[in-house]
């Protein structure tokens, strides 16, 4: 048990010049601004804005052109291969990528995997957020009750992989289980099952966990929605008698449509990246790979660097018109509103 | 574990309820509610219960039974977190190097990310010039460009340097042992920016604009206007923007593991997710390991979840 703590102390040091540097770096930047003559206000935006633009164009932009470009390039990037890459991913049987239903258990292919998670994702974990935002709106406790179901969202999606992992534990039937669900499972009378191993259904039990970690995320964005309906639409609506049903239908969701929007987009941008949990839990074998884990693979492990950044490229083209349309809506009010 | 949850749902009969999720709720008899609400919260608190449970536990009990039999045995021991941070062999966590790894990638991913954001926020919400509008704009629509876009070319970037046709335009960054950690920092500084823009500059542009025009005409600088009037109003959205990236930074795999490097700079989360392949029945380590990793975040957002959730509706997501 010795820890031997003076090993650490060059990470410290470390830590000490990272802070220092940032200190140094904003006096600097607010020192130039003093000097700057503050009639311009050109000049005063550029010397802001600098730093900023400088980081995301070195870190951001010129890398996500070069990884296009790469895209379109051989394993090792000497030459053009034109669109081999991305015919590779949508045509080679071989690779995985596609659904194969001849194969038992059927195996779904990393492409048709990662649909599954951005259609049932988003949607499980707006559904419940929206009923347990329901249910506890205005209860005794409620900011309690929410706590509980917010809280996964800080948890890592390693944590959480591991998490789920232990609860998805299999030992041998007539053992003491260790796994809730297996325990459950057995307490039914059933036997217990290889939650992670067995396919199709793995990646469903694989999903439950981003849906775990996602459902707090909506409750909490829809349950202010709820709280923002304006009284007097509520008072109409109970005015001309309607049911409590006829409520929730035609006044509470068509009244938090936006909030809806935003939970379910931002969740499904989160879903199509989902790296962590994958390789955490399986490592993508066992036909639960997604589209992120073999960009992983390919750039970092295969050394395939143009299938790595082809796939890279096709996250990016499911991300962009979610993207685009959440763009245009941001303008249209920014231009309303803008002074 | 929770007991508050069984009364919710359930309200006094007299009270009018004035949304409309109220009259719902008070429609559906308030058992089912109740009931219902109490199983979402259960199956949301139950996983992490019981890892915190089998943490405890001693090994052969843990390997050889469910955690749910410690309350009718209970046998409580911190050789588990004993071995998992400080343990000497090398089937051992040693976790302790690697949290101090997760504390020194984050404290600065924190930090730089935070004061170019306000700096450029500002310029985007107060001085005017042509274009502000489509710089705003270009910047938001970085938030699309997912990280795996940038990954390959940026570590390029730093074991290589920038060449064209053998011409070396930028050398490569030798970084070796601690120095590597400022590879990670700048990859996590690069892909904050877009979120911490955007999120601070909607915090300013609410500020009220009499403000800023009275220290003008007072003839006050952009930079004492910075300092003295518009960031002690938004530290509300800076607190909320370093939990954001907080959190993202200590909870990150994928940036650690292509730019930490080895076991000495590598963050807790590169060192679970590796002990959850090689060591899958290892659960007295894991657990508690489990448990270390996640501990810090818990406190930071059990006790600033106003500001998290705040940063939430301002309508601010990182994917």
């Amino acid at each position: 048990m010795d820890f031997d703590f003076t090993a650490e102390s060059p990470k410290l040091m470390m830590l000490l010049y990272g802070v220092v540097a940032f200190a140094a770096v904003v006096g600097l930047l607010l020192l130039v601004l003093d000097v700057l003559p503050s009639r311009k206000d050109r000049w005063v935006a550029l010397g802001l804005l600098f730093p900023a633009g400088a980081l995301l164009t070195v870190g951001l932009i010129v890398p996500a052109v070069r990884t296009l470009i790469l895209s379109f390039m051989n394993a090792d990037s000497t030459k053009f291969v034109g669109f081999d890459n991305f015919v590779w991913m949508f045509t080679d049987k071989t690779s995985g990528m596609l659904p194969d239903f001849s194969s038992d258990p059927v195996s779904y292919g990393v492409l048709l995997s990662t649909v599954m998670w951005v259609l049932l994702v988003p949607s499980v974990s707006t559904a419940i957020g929206l009923v347990y935002a329901v249910l506890v709106d205005r209860a005794r406790l409620e900011s309690f009750a929410k706590s509980l179901i917010f809280m996964p969202m800080a948890i890592s999606f390693v944590g959480a992989g591991i998490i789920w992992k232990f609860i998805y534990a299999y030992r041998q039937e007539g053992e003491d289980q260790i796994g809730l669900l297996n325990q459950v499972v057995v307490a039914l009378g059933g036997t217990p099952q290889q939650w992670l191993l067995d396919g199709p259904w793995n990646t469903l039990f694989l999903i439950a966990v981003l849906v775990w970690i996602q459902a707090g995320f909506a409750m909490v964005i829809l349950s202010a929605a709820i709280k923002a309906i304006p009284a007097d639409i509520v008072e109409a609506a109970r005015i001309d008698g309607v049911t409590p049903w006829q409520m929730f239908w035609r006044v509470t969701i068509p009244s938090i449509r936006p909030a809806l929007v935003v939970v379910m987009v931002t969740i499904s941008i989160g879903t199509l990246k989902v790296f962590d949990i994958v390789r955490t839990m399986t490592g993508g074998q066992f036909g639960t790979s997604v589209v992120a884990n073999e960009m992983y693979n390919y750039s970092f492990r295969f050394d395939e660097k143009g299938k790595g950044a082809a796939l890279a490229v096709l996250l990016f083209v499911l991300v962009a018109p979610i993207v685009i349309y959440q763009i245009r809506v941001m303008r249209r009010r920014r231009l309303e509103g803008s002074r | 574990m929770s007991t508050g949850t069984e009364t919710i749902a359930a309200m006094p009969e007299s009270e009018v309820p004035a949304t409309p999720a109220g009259r719902v709720r008070k429609r559906l008899t308030s058992r089912t509610a109740s009931a219902v609400s109490l199983v979402i919260a259960l199956l949301w608190t139950v996983p992490t219960f019981g890892l915190l449970v089998s943490s405890l536990r001693p090994e052969d009990q843990i390997k050889s039974n469910g955690w749910w039999n410690f309350f009718s045995d209970p046998q409580l021991t911190l050789d588990n977190y004993q071995e998992v941070l400080f343990g000497t062999t090398a089937s051992s966590g040693r976790l302790a190097g690697y949290f101090i790894n997760s504390l020194v990638i984050t404290i600065p991913s924190v930090l730089f990310p935070l004061a170019f954001a306000s700096l450029a926020a500002y310029a985007l919400a107060w001085t005017r010039f042509r274009g502000r509008d489509w710089v705003y704009i270009g910047i938001f629509a970085l938030q699309i460009v997912p990280l795996q876009m940038a990954l390959i070319p940026l570590l390029q970037f730093f074991t290589k340097g920038v060449a064209i046709d053998g011409f070396q335009l930028l050398p490569a960054w030798d970084l070796e042992n601690e120095a590597k950690f400022v590879t990670v920092w700048f990859a996590h500084t690069c892909f904050a920016l877009p979120l911490g823009i955007f999120l601070l500059h909607n915090f300013m542009a609410e500020l009220p604009g009499e403000l800023v025009e009275a220290a003008k005409v007072d003839g006050a600088s952009h930079a004492k206007i910075f300092r003295s009037v518009v960031l002690p109003l938004i530290v509300p959205a800076l607190a909320s923007f370093a939990i954001f990236q907080f959190l993202w930074v200590w909870n990150d795999l994928l940036v650690a593991l292509i730019f930490a490097g080895g076991p000495k700079n590598a963050p807790l989360t590169v060192r679970l997710a590796e002990m959850a392949g090689t060591r899958g029945n290892e659960w007295q380590r894991l657990t508690a390991g489990a448990f270390v990793s996640i501990v810090v975040p818990l406190i930071v957002f059990l006790s600033l979840q106003r500001y998290f959730v705040r940063g939430l509706l301002a309508g601010s997501v990182k994917g």
